[in-house]
């Protein structure tokens, strides 16, 4: 066998990400919430000399599909070549868990159950005879730890055996005495009649008796059909009157569960029942009906404030730092194209982005909290009834904040709710959650019009009033454009888990990265792009008219005004400044000039160019006469204050970047809907920046 | 009685539930099904969503979803 591939099934927030992480050294996305994992990730590595392919899939709760993601993993399933699965359970959770397994152990596969979780498990108490499951599930059940990386071994043996040795489906499962009776009448008929088929014999007479449509379809092409229905409808009735309910699905059911809770009871100790978990104690706290609230705000609160305090104070270090290599590299190579392209287009606009890495740094490290420490499933309960009345689903709050931090996995995290309404209006507002791409712009804005003592205030104000807008949108959108009844609402609250040190730097720091990277390259390439379309073409007359005039001039002061009126010409000529002329008229009535305009339309590729193209078209370093050539100072001496507010409350609201509008495309499955989404957004975001923008010139501020 | 009027921290069992197929297989999978003890733990302050408990797990619902599920003290 040259590879071994393996399906990854399991219910939600079992650890089956983790897992692979511990096996193969990877860095898959791990949260103490359901629903992490939305696609199938692969991930290949070799062990031993064998290579392994593993598909990390979503959880699912069982084999009947429910939402989106638990879809994926059923036509996975069904439709994919793999050659063995490996179902992750929850051993502080087992009775529940094997509702799957059991459902898995009927596809007839070769599959290796992980009891993972066995540390949680062994400080509550819990104590399972893994060997004693094995034999009755007729299947290798293996005690792992995806965090401790214990137990990782002896599953990749036992995969491995798995993967070379033949199929063995016999298990010890026992349904209740009348159901097994009546599995053994249509067996012993099945084997009467010699009957034939891919999958043993039990487990098509169980697919008989729960009503099973395709087995149906196999069977009723068959001779043997004639006799076998009338012995089934007898079965049926046999099963009714035991029941005492009508409904074969609610039998089979009640079956599965009764077996299920048999198993639990025979291989795990059942668990002193402790006093009160932690996570009781910290649930009293952060879930309590009159405080709960107020915390979370309170939290979020202090999150913006150190955003903004914390990440202030490298950034003065990067600003003059970028400022300095800018003046440093002109002297170096003298006043020629290249030292201009070099530093005017790549190191301003670079610069301008990696100065707010350190702001950047502080909202993702809440976000990985919010994310591994359970308290996002908490927010989300807090916040159900509010959510509830604008006519959004609780579990919208998941897409949501993540939204705050990439609005490309908050648009496939929507996966997550059931209902396509309820997918479709998560995903129209998800943009209005201001994404980390548009930190740095209010950053730098508040930063340069506000005192640094609100700044951390105007943040959070800017993200709660963004969110606010958003769920204002949603009342809206539900009443006229996505009309109808409200989905039910049932989401598992995972315990609290200490996040380890080594997860929440692996995810800060891989988004650090990401950042660091974007800046390096996509960054660099679009402020060499604007440099070029903000300084060509280039007017050699009009420049010979002035250096005659700048000869002549006697005083050194009008020489200065020669000089900047000829900068200015050669700005307002240039490619960048026709495309911003061009649209003046549109943005005009907002206070933006056409640099501000262009910013704008950049921002339109990704957010982090808005600040870049402000880095190269007012320009780092270079002007003496004001003293400073930070480009906070620059940007508060060309732009007035309301036109500051009206930029801010466009950026809010406008079209997010390029990459997540193609997801949204994809997620939404339609062109039409980026239309929207595209008319929608800007029609918003110009009325109230048009708003915003008078009201704050009319009271003079 | 319904879950939704079963005062906080108070056990009580289920006896029945009147759903739809499609949530109806949600709550099995949770392990809420008939038979099975369950606790009101928390609730929102306009009281319109529930945090209960069953065995190891706990789950939020609407009490739109509680008032289907039927207990016994
Ligand atoms: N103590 C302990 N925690 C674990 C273990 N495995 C996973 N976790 C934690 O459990 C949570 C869920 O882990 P994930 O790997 O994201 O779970 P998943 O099964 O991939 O979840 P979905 O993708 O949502 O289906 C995270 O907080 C992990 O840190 C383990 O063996 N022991
Ligand atoms: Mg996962």
């Amino acid at each position: 066998m040259s590879t071994i591939k393996v399906a990854l099934i399991g219910q939600p927030n079992v650890g089956k990400s983790a897992l692979i992480n511990a096996i193969g050294n990877t860095r898959l996305k791990v949260g103490n919430f359901s629903g992490v994992t939305v696609s199938k990730k692969r991930v290949s590595f070799s062990r031993d000399g064998i290579d392994f392919e593993i598909t990390d899939l979503p959880g699912s709760y069982s084999l009947t599909e429910y939402t989106i993601e638990e879809k994926v993993t059923k036509d996975y399933l069904d439709h994919e070549d793999y050659d063995l699965i490996l179902n992750v359970v929850d051993s502080c959770n087992l009775e529940r868990n094997l509702y799957l397994t059991t459902e898995l152990l009927s596809l007839h596969k070769k599959m290796v159950v992980a009891l993972n979780m066995s540390d949680e498990a062994d400080s509550a108490g819990i104590s399972i005879d893994e060997k004693q499951l094995s034999k009755m599930l007729g299947i290798p059940c293996i005690k792992t730890s995806a965090i401790k990386k214990t137990g990782i071994d002896d599953l990749l043996d036992s995969l491995i055996y798995e993967a070379k040795h033949a199929l063995q489906t016999e298990n010890h499962l026992q349904f209740s005495a009348p159901f097994e009776e009546e599995i053994a009448r249509i067996l012993a008929f099945l084997q009467n009649k010699h009957f034939i088929h891919e999958s043993p014999l039990k487990a098509l007479a169980i697919k008989l008796l729960r009503e099973d449509k395709a087995t149906y379809q196999i069977l009723h092409e068959q001779p043997i059909w004639t006799e076998l229905q009338p012995l089934l409808n007898q079965s049926y009735q046999h099963l009714y009157l035991h029941h005492d309910i009508q409904d074969l699905d609610d039998i089979f059911n009640d079956e599965k569960n009764a077996l299920c809770k048999g198993l639990a009871t025979e291989v795990a100790q059942p668990t002193v029942k402790q006093n009160l978990t932690v996570t009781d104690k910290l649930d009293s706290i952060l879930m309590n009906q009159f405080f709960g609230l107020p915390i979370f705000l309170f939290l979020m609160w202090g999150l913006f404030q150190i955003t903004f305090e914390f990440g202030s104070i490298p950034m003065d270090w990067i600003d003059a730092f970028f400022a300095a290599l800018v003046d440093g590299t002109k002297n170096f190579l003298g006043n020629t194209e290249i030292a201009a392209v070099i530093a005017d287009g790549a190191i301003a606009g670079v610069g301008a982005v990696i100065l707010f890495l350190p702001n950047i740094i502080i909202l993702f490290l809440g976000i990985a909290l919010l994310e591994t420490t359970g308290y996002m499933s908490r927010a989300a309960f807090l916040l159900d009834g509010f959510f509830h009345r604008f006519g959004l689903h609780g579990k919208s709050f998941i897409p949501l904040v993540s939204g705050f931090g990439c609005s490309v996995p908050a648009y496939m995290s929507a996966r997550t709710l059931k209902n396509d309404r309820d997918r479709l209006l998560t995903l129209f507002i998800i943009g209005f959650m201001s994404c980390g791409a548009r930190l740095p712009i209010y950053v730098l804005f508040v930063g340069a019009f506000f005192a640094d003592e609100h700044a951390g205030n105007m943040l959070f104000v800017i993200y709660i009033s963004g969110a606010l807008l958003g769920i204002f949108t949603a009342k809206i959108l539900k009443l006229t454009a996505f009309k109808g009844e409200d989905e039910p609402f049932v989401m598992e609250m995972p315990k609290y888990r200490l996040p380890s040190a080594k997860l929440v730097y692996h995810t800060v720091s891989g988004q650090a990265k990401m950042y660091l990277r974007k800046a390096g390259t996509f960054i660099l390439l679009a402020s060499v792009l604007i440099w070029y379309a903000s300084n060509y073409p280039k007017y050699p007359d009009i420049e010979l008219q002035y250096e005659a005039k700048i000869e002549q001039s006697a005083d050194e002061h009008n020489t200065t005004l020669l000089n900047n009126e000829l900068a200015l010409y050669k700005l307002e000529n240039s490619y960048l400044g026709k495309i911003g002329h061009a649209s003046e008229p549109f943005f005009n009535p907002l206070g933006f000039d056409w640099r501000m305009a262009v910013a704008l339309e950049t921002g339109l590729a990704a957010k982090e160019i808005v600040v870049a193209t402000l880095g190269v078209l007012y320009g780092l370093g270079e002007d003496e006469d004001e003293g400073s050539d930070k480009l906070i100072n620059k940007i508060q001496s060309n732009i007035t204050f309301p036109a500051a507010i009206s930029f801010i409350i466009f950026v809010m609201i406008y079209l997010p970047c390029l990459a997540a509008s193609l997801v949204f495309m994809r997620e939404a499955r339609g062109w039409k809907y980026l239309g929207y989404l595209f008319t929608f957004t800007t029609a918003v975001a110009w009325s109230l920046s048009f708003i915003a923008f008078n009201l704050a010139t009319a009271l003079a501020l | 009685m319904t879950l939704d009027s079963l005062p906080k921290g108070t056990p009580a069992t289920i006896t029945q539930i009147n759903a739809t197929k499609a949530l109806k297989n949600r709550f099995n999978s949770f392990g809420l099904i008939k038979g099975e003890q369950v606790t009101v733990e928390a609730l929102t302050l306009a009281k319109q969503t529930l945090k209960i408990r069953i065995n190891n797990t706990r789950i939020a619902l609407r009490i739109s979803e509680a008032q289907k599920i039927e207990v016994s003290q």
